[in-house]
């Protein structure tokens, strides 16, 4: 489904990498959440796999190295910030997927072909 | 187990009537085994139990970095001392896909952090347990991530998307631990009779703490069968804790090593081991604050976090410094 479901619901994304301290030092919340995307050794597309925190582009990309490639994942990693990533609502499903489900038509299955005819 | 006794605020399990035309639907999906995810109407009870129930178990991950951690600089091979690193980095890398699951749930990682060093929530018992030799470090892995497996693989099929998905992954990586911790007690039951002692001993401390992970039977346990209502439980503590007996005794036998428990045998008409009783006033004062640790372990995890703040600090002011200075140069 949508890219986001990982991403905060209630509105609760990170304040983006303000200024802003917290009474104790080095407050993690600050720093904005990434969605990271890893393309694995076979030429697949990106897929998610997570999220973190970090302070900007790079350091999320080098967190990314070390959270979810330790084992020889990928090789190319995307973050993209989760304030960033458009979702579909969960309520507008059916509005958007339902009609597709009665156009069987697209799918090789609904044209039955003659046992005859091969490679086809 | 990571996360003990988790509290769902119900006093009975929750029934069609009692529940809203939202409710009913989102139970529907439960009991269709439809994946639950972050932005979909969920009943606040279902939202506030995972919080606790996902918090609980990541911030067993990352207390459990520390018993182990202790051994880092003391371990017998660089081989050894090696594995152990990659071991305890996985182990914190478990609990951040944890926190970012509960923090789907709309809590802050920096509220779930204070909320544990402040002693208000729970992480394991069992990481309240010293390591006192190096066998320690093999009984963990060998036993206490055993545990953990156990209870983890039933996990990856609950009923919330973010949290299945974040088990998969530490299932994925869980079993190179237990195999690093048998393979360092088989090590040992290979070698002089010390080192055979050695693992007899660790065994004999932490068999009992290992059962006691899976928490106490659940007989009545509103919570438990709340739990398992909504499939964020999908095994009773007392099936997944049988599994446990059954899969380790015969491992034990293999390192030709013992259970400390006289009243464990094989039940040839249950095809099950019998075992003795379980010292649940133990577990109880252990999980109050009581344990032989666990002021020990909050106190280094809270140092650890103040000791890192200069880190973060640090981050923060040169993600600051070059955002300005890409600023500069637009401009």
């Amino acid at each position: 489904m949508s890219m986001s479901t990982e991403g905060p619901s209630q509105g609760a994304s990170a304040p983006s990498g303000g200024s802003e301290r917290s009474e104790r030092g080095g407050a993690i919340n600050q720093w904005p959440l990434w969605e990271i995307f890893i393309r694995s050794q076979h030429g697949l597309a990106h897929k998610h796999v997570g999220s973190l925190h970090a302070p900007d582009a790079e350091m999320a990309i080098n967190n990314a190295r070390d959270v979810y490639t330790r084992r020889n994942e990928g090789v190319s990693i995307w973050a993209v910030k989760s304030s960033d990533i458009v979702a579909s609502a969960p309520g507008d499903k059916e509005a958007l997927f339902e009609p597709s489900n009665s156009k069987v038509y697209r799918h090789p299955t609904f044209f039955p072909m003659p046992e005859e005819v091969k490679h086809i | 187990m990571y996360a003990q006794m988790v509290e769902t605020g119900q006093q009975k399990v929750r029934s069609a009537e009692d529940m809203s035309a939202e409710e009913q639907a989102f139970q529907a999906r439960v009991d269709a085994d439809i994946k639950i995810e972050a932005k979909d109407w969920m009943p606040d009870a279902y939202r506030k139990t995972l919080v606790r129930q996902i918090q609980q178990h990541a911030h067993s991950e990352i207390v459990g970095m520390l018993p182990e951690g202790n051994w880092i600089s003391r371990a017998p091979s660089l081989k050894r001392k090696a594995i152990l690193m990659a071991k305890v980095q996985d182990e914190g890398g478990h609990g951040l896909y944890l926190y970012a699951a509960a923090e789907t749930l709309g809590v802050s990682r920096d509220q779930l952090i204070d909320d544990l060093h402040a002693g208000k929530v729970k992480y394991s018992s069992i990481f309240n347990y010293p390591t006192l030799t190096w066998a320690d470090i093999g009984a963990i892995g060998w036993l206490v991530d055993g545990a953990a497996i156990m209870n983890q693989i039933p996990l990856c099929r609950c009923s919330y998307g973010p949290y299945a998905r974040a088990m998969v992954r530490v299932c994925k990586e869980e079993s190179f631990h237990q195999r690093q911790g048998y393979d360092i007690m088989m090590t040992l039951c290979r070698g002089t009779l010390e080192q055979k002692a050695m693992a007899q001993d660790a065994l004999n401390r932490w068999w009992w703490p290992s059962l006691m992970m899976f928490g106490p039977p659940d007989g009545e346990s509103v919570h438990s069968a709340q739990s398992a209502r909504w499939k964020i439980k999908l095994l009773s503590n007392d099936e997944l804790r049988q599994r446990f007996v059954d899969q380790t005794v015969p491992q034990a036998d293999y390192l030709g090593i013992t259970m400390p428990d006289p009243d464990l045998k094989w039940n040839e008409e249950s095809g099950h081991y019998d075992f003795g009783a379980i010292d649940w006033s133990e577990f109880h004062a252990v999980l109050k604050g009581n344990g032989p640790c666990n002021r020990e372990r909050l106190a280094t995890r809270v140092k650890a976090w103040e000791d890192g703040a200069w880190v973060r600090d640090a981050a923060t002011a040169h993600a600051q410094k070059r955002a300005a200075r890409q600023l500069g140069e637009a401009a």
